[in-house]
């Protein structure tokens, strides 16, 4: 499908996976169906899709941290050694988290505990896997924080959360997860709960760290303007599948899938000033409701017959690029690029 | 600093007002307070004489006024049984009713913090059944009746403690312990039951939040999540809902103490009310009423300290 | 599933009481007052399933009667510390300010008094009797009482459905009695239910001390204090009243759990 043309092994490689929602009634609805999708070394890999596309969900499965409504049903995860993260039993994992790989989330409020300081909670990733004295970790706490552009790092080690604001928050968390050099950083909607200029930043500490660590990203967002500002490559998800993937600038100007022609045409920008907003019509199917054939083809203006009775497969649409669409088989090249 | 200055203020005014009831309480009965003492057959002399002891011939404004000047300095007035400051009284008793109080403290923080754990790990399943089981029994099983049980099994059966003797402080403080270690464990049980459904509840919300998941996946394993994150928050309110039960221990304390036949407040009130010794009554009940709205004062404002969203204020 | 089983465990518990307390009054093995010195301190036995007493009373029959006395110390305290106690919440919660803090000041006041400590005190003025006792337990439910009914007045005044009556002219009465009342029921019925089961362990002390329910009134609570004495020798005769006690209280506290945990699942 994807061919990343790189020597060294991808540093994540999930393969065919599927994650169930156990319903009361003993029935078990797929909410992420059949995702593949790699990370190469360095790369920085954008996910993209609504609320309820399973993104997060699908992040969460790569630690094992996901609720437990969720199963783990079928595929693998695998990282760069070839290990099956989704194999590993709960020591197994505790080694790999937030030393081979970490996770950032969405509120950095909530997510860091608001009765312990920030350079304890820092030094304790790093104490935990490195088996280092507090002095040390504290020490190397205190070049983190300079590292993520974090004012003042050693008065910082000694306060508490809520003392900083929301960006200073997420830099800590960053800080957190990279203490440890992973080599990939999994970021759920990072920025989602930040100011749009504090969002620039962070996304710039990101590249950063690409740049001079080599650590992969892995970002997940609804906001495909913001994913463009970093992404190497882009996947687009909905309902549980990926529907296109493919370089980021590709994917961006020639959009291949017409939920992403939709996503992109419905994105406000000054250049559109006084056109009408295009949403997309209609809403996301719920869980219950996906059946066999394309789970967009009630929303797509270019919905044919065929659409509701077979799932697409995956085709052609540039170098690397590719699609799930049947217009796109039948039509061999991309027919709704946008203005 | 203004919410101190409040919360100073709303102290003092309640303890006016317990002063004030404690001191109500015996005026409200019709007729005369040392008539109500000797008994319809006393004379008239006796019962004048009484009443001037008492203090009773005087207006009432003027009886305020003097009680709640002997209480700002500490004079409680003069029991009528035993012819002693009130305030000695109640100092000579104190250590034994605080022993057994504090004893109470240390077994409910030993017992129910492992055990409201334990209940919050094993959510739904047995081992959390059988704590809920065993915390509803505790709830449900009167303290007192609860040290027959002890005394029964601890004390006669087995014969492992013994029964009904009191070593003070002064000859062997391990034997003082020892002798108010069943009285502890009677008055703690009921406690016990209230702080590991508390704690449980607390533990529960906070294995809820975020920062548990963060925790996870830095790679803490569950008794790292457990013990280094989750106990800080979860415990907080535990630690002041001890603090508070602390009066409710007192309370016991004074039935408790009649099973055991220990020397503290207890058999104090009981005896006096048995002699309608007014002022004793008067002062021990306002003592112990006070000292619970100071502790629960103190217990305020450390969970304010504790707490570090207040605590760099 | 389990929120149902707490309350039909507790209704369970509190029916059997209940209908125990209502045999009693028709029937019981021997009169419980009835002492035969012959046969005191006897182990159960056939004639006498939970044995005898230090008069040669049969204790099945003390223990029988005691439901008369628990129930009606029970409903009366809490009858007393809620009709009071409703009456302080609704002037402290609607009419608010001045009231309202003078009404809270006091209930401060009388909670700063731990459990039996108020009891005690109100006891000791009066000579004891049952009476008294059920008085003074009731004035202790005041407060709760009063806060639960504060409380909840304070959050439903500002509610929609009470302006909306305002605005067809409804009067105060109505307002309060009509409109809001129904909505706090269920808190009050909650707390109805845990002081009944605080009674229950606030006069078993009571009596036990000595000061509360007097002789012959039967009581659990006396019975237990009549039984320290040959604790060695009978233990069955202290068994029976402690069990009976724990029940009440256990029935009456997975009540309250219950009721408010089938409250709760509605609103």
């Amino acid at each position: 499908m994807t061919n990343t043309g790189k020597a060294d092994a991808p540093v994540l490689d999930i393969r065919d996976v599927r994650l169930e929602l156990a319903t009361g009634s003993g029935r078990s609805l797929p909410v992420v169906d059949g995702v593949s999708l790699r990370v190469g070394k360095g790369e920085i890999v954008g996910i993209v899709g609504e609320s309820g596309c399973g993104k997060s969900l699908l992040s969460l499965s790569v630690l094992g941290l996901l609720p437990p409504a969720i199963r783990f049903a079928r595929g693998e995860i695998l990282k760069r050694d070839g290990q099956a993260l989704n194999r590993l039993g709960a020591a197994g994992l505790r080694r790999v988290r937030g030393k081979e790989i970490a996770m950032i989330f969405q509120d950095p409020m909530s997510a860091l505990n608001p009765s312990l300081t920030v350079g304890r909670q820092v030094a304790e990733a790093i104490r935990l896997h490195e088996g280092c004295s507090r002095r040390e970790a504290e020490a190397r706490t205190v070049a983190l924080f300079r590292k993520v552009g974090l004012p003042r790092p050693e008065s910082l080690l000694r306060e508490y959360p809520h003392r900083l604001s929301g960006g200073m928050r997420q830099r800590v968390m960053i800080a957190m997860a990279v203490s440890c050099r992973p080599e990939l950083l999994i970021a759920d909607e990072p920025t989602t709960a930040l100011d749009v200029t504090i969002q620039a930043q962070i996304l710039a500490l990101m590249k950063k760290l690409r740049e001079e660590d080599g650590t992969s990203v892995l970002l997940i967002s609804h906001d495909l303007g913001l994913v463009s500002g970093i992404c190497d490559r882009i996947m687009v998800m909905y309902a549980g599948k990926i529907v296109e993937e493919g370089p980021a600038a590709d994917v961006l100007r020639r959009p291949a899938h017409p939920y992403t022609a939709g996503l992109l045409a419905s994105i406000p920008l000054p250049s559109k000033k006084g056109s009408k907003l295009l949403p997309i019509e209609g809403s996301v199917p719920a869980l219950h409701e996906r059946g066999q054939g394309c789970a967009f083809a009630s929303r797509c203006a270019h919905a044919m017959a065929r659409c509701t009775r077979e799932a697409p497969a995956f085709g052609y649409a540039g170098v690397s690029h590719a699609a799930a669409c049947h217009l796109l088989e039948e039509e061999g090249e991309i027919v709704h690029a946008i203005r | 600093m203004s919410y101190y200055i409040r919360r100073i203020f709303t102290l003092l005014l309640t303890v006016l007002l317990v002063l004030i009831l404690t001191f109500a309480v015996f005026r409200i009965i019709p007729g005369n307070p040392a008539l109500a003492i000797l008994g319809v057959e006393a004379s008239q002399e006796q019962v004048d004489m009484l009443s001037e002891k008492l203090g009773t011939d005087r207006p009432i404004g003027v009886q305020l006024a003097d009680w709640l000047r002997g209480a700002a300095t500490l004079d409680l007035g003069t029991s009528l049984r035993f012819d002693e400051p009130v305030a000695g009284l109640i100092a000579a008793r104190l250590p034994v009713t605080l022993t057994i109080a504090l004893e109470a403290v240390a077994l409910i923080v030993l017992v129910s913090i492992p055990l409201g754990i334990l209940a919050a790990r094993s959510r739904g399943r047995a081992a959390d059944l059988i704590v809920s089981a065993g915390t509803q029994l505790g709830l449900a099983v009167p303290s007192f009746w609860m040290g027959f049980l002890l005394i029964l099994l601890f004390g006669l059966t087995l014969r492992w403690v013994p029964v009904s003797t009191y070593t003070g402080w002064s000859e062997s403080p391990l034997l003082a312990l020892r002798s108010t270690l069943l009285p502890a464990v009677a008055l703690a049980i009921p406690q016990i039951a209230i702080v590991v459904r508390y704690l449980r509840t607390t533990m529960l919300e906070q294995l809820s939040l975020e920062y548990v998941r963060t925790a996870r996946s830095k790679g803490l394993g569950e008794r790292a999540v457990l013990y280094g994150h989750v106990l800080r928050n979860a415990l907080l309110p535990v630690v002041t809902v001890i603090g508070i039960l602390f009066g409710e221990l007192l309370a016991g304390s004074l039935v408790v103490e009649q099973v055991f036949t220990l020397p503290g407040f207890g058999s104090l009130l009981i005896t006096a009310i048995g002699n309608r010794d007014y002022p004793l009554i008067q002062g021990l009940v306002l003592f112990i009423a006070a000292s619970v709205v100071v502790i629960n004062f103190l217990v305020d404002l450390s969970y304010r300290w504790l707490d570090p969203k207040v605590k760099l204020r | 599933m389990k929120r149902s089983l707490l309350l039909s465990l507790g209704l369970l518990l509190v029916g059997a009481l209940a209908l125990l307390m209502i045999v009693s009054f028709f029937y019981t093995p021997y009169e419980p007052n009835a002492m035969k010195i012959a046969e005191r301190l006897q182990a159960p036995s056939l004639s006498h399933p939970l044995g005898t007493d230090n008069f040669g009373r049969d204790v099945l029959s003390r223990v029988m009667a005691g439901t008369q006395t628990a129930f009606l110390v029970g409903s009366a305290s809490v009858a007393i510390g809620s009709a009071v106690g409703l009456a302080v919440g609704i002037v402290a919660g609607y009419a608010g300010r001045w009231a309202d803090e003078l009404l809270m000041r006091a209930t401060d006041a009388l909670l700063a008094f731990p459990g039996i400590l108020l009891a005690l005190l109100l006891v000791s003025v009066f000579k004891p009797s049952l009476s008294q006792t059920i008085l003074a337990i009731g004035i202790l439910f005041v407060p709760s009482f009063a806060r639960v009914v504060r409380s909840g007045v304070l959050q439903q005044r500002e509610a929609e459905y009470v302006r909306a009556v305002k605005g067809f002219g409804a009067g105060h009465v109505n307002i309060v009695f009509v409109q809001i009342l129904p909505n706090i029921a269920s808190s009050i019925v909650t707390t109805a239910a845990l002081s009944f089961s605080t009674a229950i362990l606030v006069e078993a002390a009571l009596s036990y001390l000595g000061l509360g329910v007097q002789p012959p009134d039967p009581s659990w609570g006396r019975m237990l204090n009549e039984s320290q004495t040959y604790l060695a020798k009978a233990p069955w005769f202290t068994l029976a009243p402690g069990l009976l006690i724990t029940a009440t209280v256990l029935g009456f506290n997975l009540l309250s759990d219950g009721i408010r945990d089938a409250l709760d699942k509605r609103g």
